[in-house]
């Protein structure tokens, strides 16, 4: 800073503090030194005169400069006087004047023990999140029987929208990925399989994996990143602009509204997009099996048919609309929890993937122990 | 143009022919407006008009299809970036619903102008956030709330207090009083005529609040059929026998309604 922007001189009892320059906000950061400066250093002075008749310019910035210098001396008990201001600026000093800074104290708080919080926080979370969920299929279940008596109160319309969001829309990459995972199985299996010289048994583990397991967790994972995050969006953006609030009030249930039809949508897209999907990865690996392994289509075929029946299938189908549900139930209830920030809409979706995702494979491991227990 | 003191002013935004449209349809069709430094400029005009459009497309918001806007001089088309800013940095907007970052707390959104801007200390930060907010009408107790947890009046009072965190020459205000009530609208009627008189502020005013237009605003500019169809003090306008501003500003719910209307009145009264 070349310029000076407050000089001191003592007259006597009295200290001279003059202003220079502009008191703007792009030299607030000097001034602030210079004022703390002047202040600690006639931190004795009884009586202070501050002239600011060669202050060019004067914003709030320099304004609550002059008012914290002000404020330091009488502080100390000394009287200020500031002379040679424009009459302009006397208005935005009187108003900073006013200006109390003791805002009401927080006790510090110990580090250890936010830290202990947090985490009792987060688990006692997780407790109210299933609590939610449950409540939420338990609503589910309410306007699903209401729907049932007055079917006319369906939102048919709805429904239809979202299965085209859900299922039609959603088919392209449903085929590509699960014909991709399909493809890579196909050659994993063959690559180690040829070393015991079992390459056949591939068209085995290909069959049983994508029917009973494989196709259906890839769609379900997929519907969660690409529908369920947006049910969570979609939902917690209304729930901020009070639009749930809305419909709530003029006698609408949001649950038979919002949430119904969407997650009927899933329970009817999910099994198709499995069945799709289930073909693709078989194609997929079939294709693999003969380009790279050297099978036959007639003998994969062949092979197939032997390695597999139709409680194969039906097991990997079953499990289709139980998943759809879990993951509908959790974006929905997660959108519901939005509150007014735009973080928490992030939060929200977020957590509802990575919830239903989880919750979709311990549903699966359940399914494997009910079906080695009846023996499907 | 001369003003009423008889000096001349100093024109801060100066816009000529602008145009906007969506699609076919034409919203501002050559608007010509001039604001003053140190006024405040009501900006009226029916729903739809087109007055939020004007003021996005000043500040830049929206794209237009011709005509030129200058700001402090600075011709905003062939602006560059650094220009841009500068010109930026001078003026503070209130957005009809606040816009406040709903992920910050009161005081980071006051301070957030002032930590991307300038290099001040954190103390400095803190004694000018709470300044401003009382400047405002507010207490320390709402700087660490979040906006959501803020009454519609407080939000507006927040949003003026960042709109003014950099103290700005010009503060561009979208219905700053709709949504309050008629004390809160009142008081913040007041709190920008005091904050216009202490700071030198240039205030451009969308408004809808007829009072508003009577207590602070110096000068009034109409907007109608994507034209600028009046601009000048408020006897203007009452002595204005456009069809439209005779609804507006002596149709039935306005206060010159009822002052007309009772001069009318006692007028008769004597003589008869």
């Amino acid at each position: 800073m070349a310029n000076a922007l407050l000089i001191d001189t003592t007259e006597g009892e009295t200290l001279r503090l003059a202003g220079a320059g502009a008191w703007t906000s792009t030299n607030a950061q000097p001034l602030e030194q210079e004022i703390d400066a002047a202040a600690r250093r006639h931190a004795a002075a009884k009586q202070v005169a501050i002239d600011m008749g060669a202050v060019e310019r004067l914003d709030t910035f320099g304004a609550w400069l002059l008012e914290r210098l002000v404020r330091a001396f009488e502080g100390h008990g000394a009287t200020t006087e500031i002379v040679g201001l424009k009459q302009d600026y006397r208005a935005l000093i009187d108003e900073l004047r006013q200006v109390k800074l003791e805002g009401p104290t927080r006790a510090p708080v110990n580090p250890v023990v936010a830290a202990l919080a947090a985490v009792g926080r987060n688990i006692a979370g997780v407790g109210d999140t299933l609590v939610a969920v449950l409540n939420m299929l338990g609503a589910i279940c309410v306007a699903f029987g209401r729907v049932i008596a007055h079917p006319r109160r369906f939102r048919f319309t709805s429904l239809v929208h979202q299965l085209d969001n859900v299922g039609w829309k959603g088919v392209p990459i449903i085929l590509l990925i699960t014909f991709l995972v399909g493809a890579i199985i196909s050659q994993q299996g063959i690559f180690h399989f040829r070393k015991f010289g079992a390459d056949i048994y591939v068209v085995d583990m290909i069959g049983i994996l994508v029917l009973r397991e494989l196709g259906v967790l890839i769609v379900c994972i997929m519907v969660a990143g690409r529908s369920g995050s947006a049910y969570t969006a979609e939902l917690g953006a209304m729930k901020m602009r009070e639009e749930v609030d809305a419909l709530r009030t003029m006698g609408f249930d949001p649950v038979e509204v919002l949430v119904l039809p969407r997650i009927l949508a899933l329970i009817i897209g999910v099994p198709i997009l499995t069945f799709l999907g289930s073909l693709a990865a078989l194609y997929g690996g079939g294709l693999v099996a003969w380009l790279y392994g050297g099978i036959d289509p007639d003998i994969f075929l062949q092979r197939l048919k032997e390695a597999i029946d139709v409680k194969t299938f039906e097991v990997g189908m079953i499990k289709a609309p139980f998943m759809a549900l879990v993951v509908g139930v959790v974006a929905c209830v997660e959108g519901m929890k939005v509150k007014g920030s735009s973080e928490s809409l992030g939060l929200q979706t977020t957590a509802s993937v990575v919830e239903s995702i989880f919750l979709v494979i311990v549903l699966d491991g359940f399914f494997a122990i009910f079906f080695a227990s009846i023996g499907m | 143009m001369v003003a009423g003191n008889g000096k001349a002013k100093e024109t801060v935004i100066e816009a000529r022919g602008v145009t906007v449209g969506f699609g076919e349809r034409l919203i501002l069709n050559g608007v010509d407006l001039d604001v003053y430094r140190g006024e405040i400029l009501g900006f009226v005009g029916g729903s739809g008009a087109g007055k939020s459009v004007l003021m996005r497309t000043i500040i830049g918001l929206l794209p237009k299809r011709g005509g030129k806007i200058s700001v402090f001089g600075q011709d905003m088309d062939i602006a560059g970036d650094a220009e841009r800013q500068a010109v930026e940095r001078r003026w503070g907007v209130l957005f009809q619903q606040g816009a406040l970052f709903s992920s910050l707390t009161v005081k980071e959104n006051l301070q957030f102008p002032l930590r991307e801007y300038l290099r001040l200390s954190q103390r400095l930060m803190d004694e000018l956030a709470l300044a401003k907010l009382e400047m405002v009408g507010l207490d320390a107790s709402v700087l660490d709330k979040i906006p959501s947890e803020l009454s519609g009046g407080m939000t507006k009072r927040v949003a003026l207090a960042r709109a003014l965190a950099l103290d700005p020459d010009i503060v561009f205000l979208d219905e700053p009083t709709s949504g309050l009530d008629p004390i809160g609208a009142g008081d913040f009627d007041t709190l920008i005529a005091t904050l216009q008189r202490t700071l030198g502020l240039t205030v451009y005013m969308v408004t809808h609040d007829l009072d508003s237009l009577h207590t602070v605003c110096d000068r009034i500019a109409v907007l109608a059929e994507g034209k600028i169809i009046a601009a000048g003090n408020m006897d203007a306008m009452l002595a204005s026998e456009h069809p439209w501003l005779k609804a507006y500003f002596r149709g039935k719910r306005s206060r010159a309604g009822h002052v007309a209307e009772a001069a009318a009145q006692a007028r008769l009264a004597p003589q008869r």
